[in-house]
């Protein structure tokens, strides 16, 4: 039985089609997914994202903890800032992808994938002990509420007084929207600017209609899951359980990174990922464009043209900006044309292009 | 709840099928369920005119942003006609299912067997439901 975010009904009143993930029910599409996704890229979509996980770490080691259950240097943040990071395996395997918020001083926001976010939360209270805070998982209290696009600062900007302008990308601030306590975060998903809203359950209904209201003359619609995953292929910005995942380390997936091993002290994985550090890997992940229309998808083999295969698609779409199929894939270091992609047993050459596939004009 | 036109005829795979009481030759497509159900339809690939195809086979595809879905033959015969357009823009499929979006035409070789009524087809898309 899939768990419900407290957006559900208002997803069904607008006649979503809703699907099971990672053991949530949520929004696939609410139309056309196309449509959707154009709006984001063209004006705002308005997304729920109440499966995601929200961990609370505090206390005057809160920082030092997460240096060492992390591979990123969080005690080195600033507070109202945020970075991307991850939690690893002490084999350096990747458990998650996270971003984390500094809220204060004592106090920092893991917010870890509706897949894993039970697991990311058990690994930070097992990895705090010794250290002077505390691990609170508060995932089910909060709801997340994403406006995204480039209107959403407009739209955002009528219903609070929080200083929009001057947040910064990968910054957050606390205030109120449309007369909820929200933390505001200039964080997304999508390629496009905008903005994250975490806020107490019992208020994610009324945030939602207060702001699908001001957001109609700005051509806001709602997006659901289907959008964000080609808006985030678009971007090259990877997924967890595609481009990521436990057999994999932060350099297999071309994001070494994250992993500071300046920081001072161990943290989790640093054995095993400080030899990885300067080897090249076996494989790296590209960026696919098919040459016709089908759709290369998660798990097809990437082909040579003598049929040996040289790679795996971790994730494929229409693409809307591009105008043809795009993919990503783990693919062999040595090869980089001639590449096909085998779809149901048909090779369909693909060519190999920069990511992202898709930047936004600033 | 998605439209079932009384007039046609359905298999349990979401093809409807026309104009079997005008003659040998009916149309054939996918229904507005399916439609609804793939989302954005972003790829369509049909038998070739001149292919001789067997009730229940999978004889093309059906590809959306999220998935892909084969075609199955409704009936036995040959292909006579395909429609290009549709081809050249999928998205018809989801605007027009049971008019621009019609998908290929088939001389049916004897007696189609196992259609479905419009209502038995609404038994089937309750039950997926």
């Amino acid at each position: 039985m899939s768990r419900s975010t407290p957006l559900r009904e208002v997803h069904e009143s607008l006649g979503a089609t809703l699907t099971d993930f990672a053991g949530w029910l949520m929004p696939l599409r609410y139309g056309s997914e196309s449509a959707e996704h154009n709006a984001v890229r063209t004006a705002a979509g308005l997304f729920d994202l109440s499966h995601m996980g929200e961990i609370f770490v505090t206390g005057p080691q809160a920082g030092e903890a997460l240096d060492y259950a992390l591979v990123g240097h969080l005690s080195a943040l600033e507070t109202g800032r945020a970075r991307y990071t991850m939690i690893c395996a002490a084999d350096g395997g990747v458990l998650d992808d996270l971003i984390v918020y500094r809220q204060g001083d004592d106090r920092f926001l893991v917010v870890a994938n509706a897949s894993n976010y039970a697991r990311v939360a058990d690994e930070l209270a097992e990895r705090a002990e010794g250290f002077d805070a505390e691990v609170d998982d508060q995932s089910d209290a909060y709801a997340l509420v994403a406006v995204q696009g480039p209107r959403a600062l407009e739209i955002l900007s009528t219903l609070t007084d929080a200083d929009l302008p001057a947040l910064k990308y990968y910054a957050g601030v606390p205030g109120t929207v449309a007369g909820a306590e929200a933390f505001i975060a200039r964080t997304g998903y999508t390629g496009e600017d905008g903005f994250e809203l975490f806020v107490a359950a019992a208020d994610a209904v009324p945030l939602w209609q207060e702001l699908a209201k001001a957001g109609d003359a700005f051509g806001l619609r709602p997006a659901g899951l289907s959008a964000r995953d080609t808006l985030r292929l678009e971007a090259g910005m990877p997924l967890y359980g595609n481009e990521l995942n436990a057999g994999l380390t932060p350099f297999d997936a071309g994001l070494g990174r994250v992993v500071k091993f300046g920081k001072p002290g161990d943290f989790v994985g640093r054995a095993a990922l400080a030899p990885l550090k300067d080897v090249p890997p076996r494989r790296r992940l590209i960026g696919l464009v098919a040459r016709g229309r089908r759709v290369p998808r998660h798990g097809y083999p990437v082909v040579l043209g003598d049929g040996a295969v040289v790679g795996e698609v971790t994730s494929g779409a229409p693409s809307q900006s591009v105008g043809k199929p795009i993919a990503m894939a783990y693919v062999d270091t040595d090869v980089s044309d001639g590449l096909a992609v085998d779809i149901r047993g048909s090779h369909e050459p693909v060519d190999v292009v920069d990511l992202p596939f898709y930047r936004r004009s600033m | 709840m998605s439209s079932i036109p009384q007039e046609l005829s359905y298999t349990k795979e979401h093809e409807w099928v026309a104009g079997l009481d005008d003659g040998l030759t009916v149309t054939v497509g996918i229904t507005a369920y399916a439609a609804e159900s793939l989302g954005d339809v972003v790829f369509v690939q049909l038998p070739e005119v001149g292919a001789t195809i067997e009730a229940g086979d999978a004889i093309g595809e059906v590809e959306s942003t999220k998935s892909v879905s084969d075609i199955y033959a409704p009936v036995t015969g040959e292909v006579v006609e395909t429609n290009d357009t549709v081809v050249d823009d999928p998205s018809l499929i989801n605007s027009d299912p049971y008019g621009e979006g019609w998908l290929f035409r088939v001389r049916m070789e004897g007696d189609p067997e196992d259609l479905l009524t419009a209502d038995e087809y609404t038994t089937v898309t309750t039950v997926e439901s």
